[in-house]
């Protein structure tokens, strides 16, 4: 009988891993995304519920606690959460997988019984990771949640970090050597030096590059699990693990590409919020200023409008405004899209997501590649909350230090439009150019009263 | 039991099949991508149980009932935010783009 329970659990696990794959596949698409994490999520519940027939196991009472406990609050936070809070909640579930991670492994070596070099090694380095990426990805969700207001950065905090990793990794080579089973302390210290070392890492990195960090430990956190996985034989572990880690690696090299900063750079440098002491002098010129009406017969009678929205459409709320602004351009025969860059949001897909919430249909979302040529022949650009990703500073100034990010060309329109509160500088701090050309009128004020007053001023027509 | 080579191979092949699935992903997915690939690891919680199932003594137990929890947030919060994001992807269907 025994050898029959095993064989169904295994069996279960083969179909989970699976339908993993099968998901994530299906989820590279937006046509098929939302059966992706249907697939998955069915995996995920057999895999979940057949391992209780595991032989030789106790606790079941407080194993079903803990699942109810975990997974009641989760889902709670998880159907609450704003559409703009999306990254930190990410970032808070992605850290828990790393304290599971990190916890499994504790229990083996506390338990002494973790057996052979490998066994060891593998997860001695998983639960490192795990614990890496739990204390690293609750700092990076209390930064983005806005709890942890600054940067802590002193000169030589590399030195730091590295003098913990060095640390962290003597301790875990010790308990490799002599085994687990007497060394309880050291146990105790591999995990708080690891914990020491996440916190030590995520605090100097700026908010701005907080996506990319996300990223990171989401793949850490695959690769813990895929490590606990070879200690508890565990397959479906070591390839939903590795899977993940493979593919948030990638992720992580793509976003960190958007954003124009080397991964090395993200972890080490120490800038993303630092408002960049510009060293070039301010464009020259003025900025011109348009009203509502004036904007509305422009739009109206344009034959093609591409709206660029970044960040700040988000916090005003704006996007179910700028929608119905588009559906009234669309019902007068206007061609409306909409170019997205990818940092527009808080992390690349953001925007989209945001975009989606409001009703946009994901076919009139353009990123950067596909729409760059097309500004040449739209009329009007119509900016609203987005500053650095058009700045076409990054294309012709070398001493700005968004030198070289890839942008949109909102500048190349024939119009340009950018609804912004204020003559402030950007999120980066760097003064922005498009604001000064001639094709450009600046509309002043709240991006969704703005909005508003549009929709009003086009139906008006 | 998964021994030596065995396991090797296993994590080859998973970690290309993992590049590969993601390697022509349109940046409109990133975020949703990113949420769905998080709760994927969420499979550590049959790990965690397996823990939990062996532990003996008051603290292993603690940590293992610490990691059942954190592990269950993982993929229960991981499933919920993932499906809200893509269930509002649609299409505009045959309107606007007719027009154009």
């Amino acid at each position: 009988m025994p050898i029959e329970a095993v064989t169904i659990v295994q069996a279960s696990y083969f179909v989970a891993a699976g339908l993993f794959i099968f998901g994530l596949k299906r989820m590279s698409s937006p046509v098929t995304a939302r059966g992706g994490i249907v697939w998955a999520g069915v995996g995920m519940v057999v895999a979940t519920l057949i391992t209780f027939l595991t032989p030789g196991m106790e606790n079941y009472g407080l194993m079903t606690v803990a699942i109810a406990i975990g997974g009641i609050i989760a889902w709670v936070t998880g159907r609450r959460v704003a559409m703009t809070d999306m990254p930190q909640m990410i970032a808070l579930y992605n850290g828990m997988g790393g304290g599971a991670a990190g916890a499994i492994a504790a229990v083996e070596l506390f338990s002494g019984e973790a057996h052979g070099a490998a066994q060891l090694t593998l997860g001695v380095l998983g639960g490192v990771i795990g614990a890496v990426s739990f204390s690293g990805s609750l700092i990076a969700f209390g930064k983005l949640q806005g709890l942890i207001k600054r940067s802590i950065r002193f000169p030589g905090f590399n030195y730091l970090n590295l003098v913990i990793l060095a640390a962290t990794l003597v301790v875990g080579a010790i308990l490799v050597v002599h085994g687990s089973g007497g060394l309880q302390g050291h146990v105790t210290l591999l995990f708080v030096l690891a914990l020491v070392l996440g916190i030590a890492m995520t605090l100097p990195i700026g908010g701005a590059d907080m996506p990319v960090v996300i990223s990171l430990y989401n793949a850490l956190t695959g690769l813990a699990v895929a490590f606990e996985g070879f200690v508890l034989d565990n397959a479906a572990m070591i390839i939903a693990g590795t899977v993940v880690g493979s593919a948030g690696t990638l992720l992580t090299q793509l976003m960190a590409k958007a954003m124009n900063r080397s991964l090395a750079n993200v972890l080490f440098s120490g800038f993303g919020e630092s408002a960049v002491a510009g060293t070039s002098d301010g464009p020259g010129g003025t900025m011109k200023s348009i009203d509502a009406a004036d904007v509305a017969v422009m739009l109206g009678f344009s034959e093609k409008v591409i709206v660029v929205p970044g960040y700040g459409m988000a916090v005003a709320q704006a996007q179910h405004k700028v929608w119905e602004l588009c559906q009234a351009l669309i019902a007068r025969g206007v061609a409306v899209k909409f170019a997205i860059h990818p940092v527009a949001g808080r992390m690349p897909g953001h925007m989209n997501v945001l975009l989606a919430e409001a009703g946009v249909p994901y076919d009139l979302i353009y990123d950067e590649g596909e729409i760059n040529a097309e500004f040449e022949t739209a009329d009007v650009a119509l900016v609203i909350g987005a500053n650095d990703v058009v700045n076409p500073s990054a294309r012709t100034d070398k001493s700005s230090p968004i030198y070289g990010m890839p942008i949109l060309n909102a500048d190349k329109a024939k119009n340009v439009i950018v609804i912004k509160r204020g003559q402030g500088a950007g999120f980066s701090g760097i003064e922005n150019a498009l604001f000064y050309l001639d094709n450009t009128r600046m509309l002043y004020g709240d991006g969704q009263a703005k909005a508003a007053e549009l929709v009003q001023a086009i139906k008006a027509l | 039991m998964i021994d030596g080579f065995i396991a090797l191979y296993i994590f080859m092949l998973a970690a290309f099949t993992g590049y590969e699935v993601i390697a022509r992903v349109p940046v409109i997915l990133h975020t949703p991508l990113m949420s769905g690939s998080n709760f994927v690891h969420g499979i550590v919680l049959v790990g965690a149980m397996v823990a939990m199932g062996r532990a003996h003594g008051t603290l292993e137990i603690t940590i293992a009932f610490v990691g059942v929890v954190l592990a269950a947030g993982n993929a229960v919060g991981g499933y919920a935010v993932t499906e809200r994001m893509l269930e509002m992807f649609k299409s505009s269907k045959p309107a606007p783009k007719a027009k154009h």
